[in-house]
């Protein structure tokens, strides 16, 4: 039937990607071990030429496509997901080169995953019903529950990738459960029609709120917001510190990008309830995040705690979108969150970076003191972890800045001034973690009594990937119109 | 005489409830992978419990595929347990420390 033609058209980048992802899987038995860079090269093409079509979407007609009777819609908002999953995606495959080889792991079906988990990332994010929603959500999970343990040498990672599966599956049986009871109510799974039954079943429905509940449980797993971010810091310390990257920046946001769906688009009916729950949660994230920041002594545990501290403050922007009722109704809340995920992508990626490069011995260094004196002998490095840092904890002119400042405005104009201010005080609390690291590596002397000094494995392509990480830190900071702009059209989907 | 619809879901609710328990108090991996399980079969009574009530097929065909998930979900899990065995020798989750649970 042509039907297909013109939903496969539409899906068209999703194609690429699972196509390449398999014939990365099948080349790789016949690629001798000195030519998997090939692999790697063939990924990043395979995204680029993604990277184009939607662009080129965008700039043509940026209109709503819905395909496959209304399973996937690839709109504004996905394109603007998509762009972002693109980016990340290629930049982690680029970093990951040097990393893998540094730990012997360099494995042809790593990238066969990655685009795997990038794929499932991609019908996350134009998915308006709950069916493909939840394929997408477990084609990533599953992606990532392999890669966590892809060192299989090394007992903290297959550990992580043990606890990091069972608290997956769990969450995903939560929000299973959800799922079946909106069904329930609503004789389908698309969005729209959960729109419609909520609309005339009323908002005290009990049944209602169980099943909103589950859902929010659920997602606030994959979120890794407080009290469901129990997994995070193991998981993120135990995975390969490239995989740990994506993991902190891709399928956050394209988690925070189906939540967001589910809850406007097809709950949005309950907003008053709602917000009032992630409102909390919000607030437990920030709290409980920023003081077990402070005490961690490994890096990738700081940054895990870190990136839930993120995830609170996204969710501050979320909550005030579900509260602006004015004008602008949740325009300004849901275009900072999608600002504070592009900006908060590239700082973290660009930091994880500058870790998977540090090497000591034959060994990761990823405890706070093995950056100390990076300055004296890698000052450009230590430049880069500095503005990394900088930008996470939101000192101007850097990126980080401008993202809670967006964050902080949707709050004020919903008229949480107050939970603006709260945001805020953490903010200035997680300024001690981000600037201990900085602190220890220009003022602290490198460790005497360490056996081999910590030396740096890179790339050309590395160094180009983090100078543009770098620079986009910096120009974002100082000119953030463009991104403000692509964001605010993009929302626009849901008016 | 057809059962009524409340029934399945009192039974979901508490096939779901089992599962939930059981990932929470049980200890051994294999024992939870089970009760992920019992939560996932709760979901699929439900969906072929509300399909049949609406007299529409989006429940069964849902059904599908989160057998089919479920499938793939417990292929990759038992692999990554049997991986984690050879190097641990045990599959008490009390016994993976190495990262602060």
């Amino acid at each position: 039937m042509s039907l297909y033609g013109t939903d496969l058209l539409a899906l068209l980048p999703e194609l690429i990607v699972v196509v390449t992802a398999c014939v990365v899987i099948a080349l790789d038995p016949i690629t001798p071990a000195s030519r998997r860079d090939l692999l790697a090269w063939l990924s990043v093409g395979a995204l680029a030429l993604c990277l184009g079509l939607t662009g080129w979407q965008i700039s043509v007609e940026n209109v709503r496509v819905s395909a496959f009777s209304d399973l996937v819609a690839i709109d504004a908002y996905a394109r603007f997901w998509k762009i972002l999953l693109y980016s990340v995606t290629g930049v982690t495959i680029v970093l990951s080169l040097p990393y893998l080889k540094a730990e012997r792991i360099h494995l042809g079906e790593y990238y066969g995953f990655i685009l795997l988990a990038l794929s499932g990332m991609l019908v996350m994010v134009s998915a308006v019903d709950l069916l493909t929603i939840y394929l997408g959500t477990e084609l990533m999970s599953i992606s990532l529950y392999v890669m966590t343990g892809l060192n299989r040498s090394k007992p903290r990672s297959l550990e992580a990738s043990a606890k990091y599966f069972v608290l997956g599956a769990f969450s995903s049986g939560i929000l299973l459960y959800g799922i079946s009871l909106l069904y329930g109510l609503a004789g389908s799974t698309k969005l729209a029609s959960i729109a419609g039954a909520i609309g005339t079943r009323g908002t005290d429905d009990p049944l209602v709120l169980i099943a909103t509940i589950l859902i929010a449980v659920g997602f606030s797993f994959k979120l890794a917001a407080v009290p469901f971010h129990m997994w995070t810091p193991d998981v993120y310390q135990g995975a390969p510190t490239s995989i740990t990257a994506f993991m902190a920046v891709a399928s956050k946001a394209a988690s925070f990008a189906a939540f967001i769906r589910v809850f406007v688009e097809g709950l949005g009916g309950l907003k008053a309830d709602w917000s009032i729950l992630f409102l909390i949660i919000s607030i437990l994230t920030l709290v409980l995040g920023n003081v077990v920041a402070i005490v961690q002594t490994n890096i990738k545990r700081m940054l895990a705690y870190s990136s839930i501290v993120h995830a609170g403050y996204v969710l501050v922007g979320f909550v005030a979108a579900g509260r602006g009722d004015g004008a602008s109704g949740g325009t300004p809340g849901l275009a900072s969150v999608m600002i504070y995920l592009a900006i908060y992508s590239f700082m973290t990626l660009g930091a994880f970076a500058v870790i998977g490069m540090l090497r000591k011995g034959g060994m990761e260094g990823e405890e706070i003191e093995d950056f100390a004196g990076l300055a004296k002998r890698q000052p450009l490095a230590a430049f880069l972890m500095l503005v990394f840092m900088a930008s996470l904890a939101g000192i101007p002119p850097t990126a980080g800045f401008i993202a809670k400042f967006y964050v902080f405005m949707a709050a004020v104009e919903a008229g949480l001034a107050w939970l603006a201010a709260v945001a805020l005080i953490f903010a200035a609390v997680s300024a001690y973690y981000y600037m201990r690291v900085v602190m220890v590596m220009y003022m602290r002397d490198p460790n005497p009594s360490s056996v081999a000094p910590p030396g740096l494995v890179t790339s050309p392509a590395l160094s180009f990937v983090l100078a543009c990480a770098v620079a986009g830190v910096i120009l974002f900071g100082l000119f953030p119109n463009p991104l403000v702009s692509f964001a605010l059209q993009s929302v626009l989907t849901f008016k | 005489m057809t059962v009524p619809l409340s029934y399945y879901l009192v039974l979901s609710g508490i096939m779901f409830l089992t599962g939930v328990v059981g990932v929470l108090l049980r200890r051994n991996i294999i024992i939870i992978l089970l009760s992920v399980e019992l939560m996932l079969n709760a979901t699929n009574i439900n969906f072929v419990a509300f399909s049949q009530y609406f007299h529409n097929v989006a429940g069964q065909v849902f059904v599908f595929f989160t057998l089919t998930v479920a499938a793939a979900e417990v292929a990759v899990g038992l692999a990554i347990i049997i991986a984690l065995y050879r190097t641990k020798s045990t599959i008490n989750i009390d016994e993976f420390q190495l990262l602060k649970w």
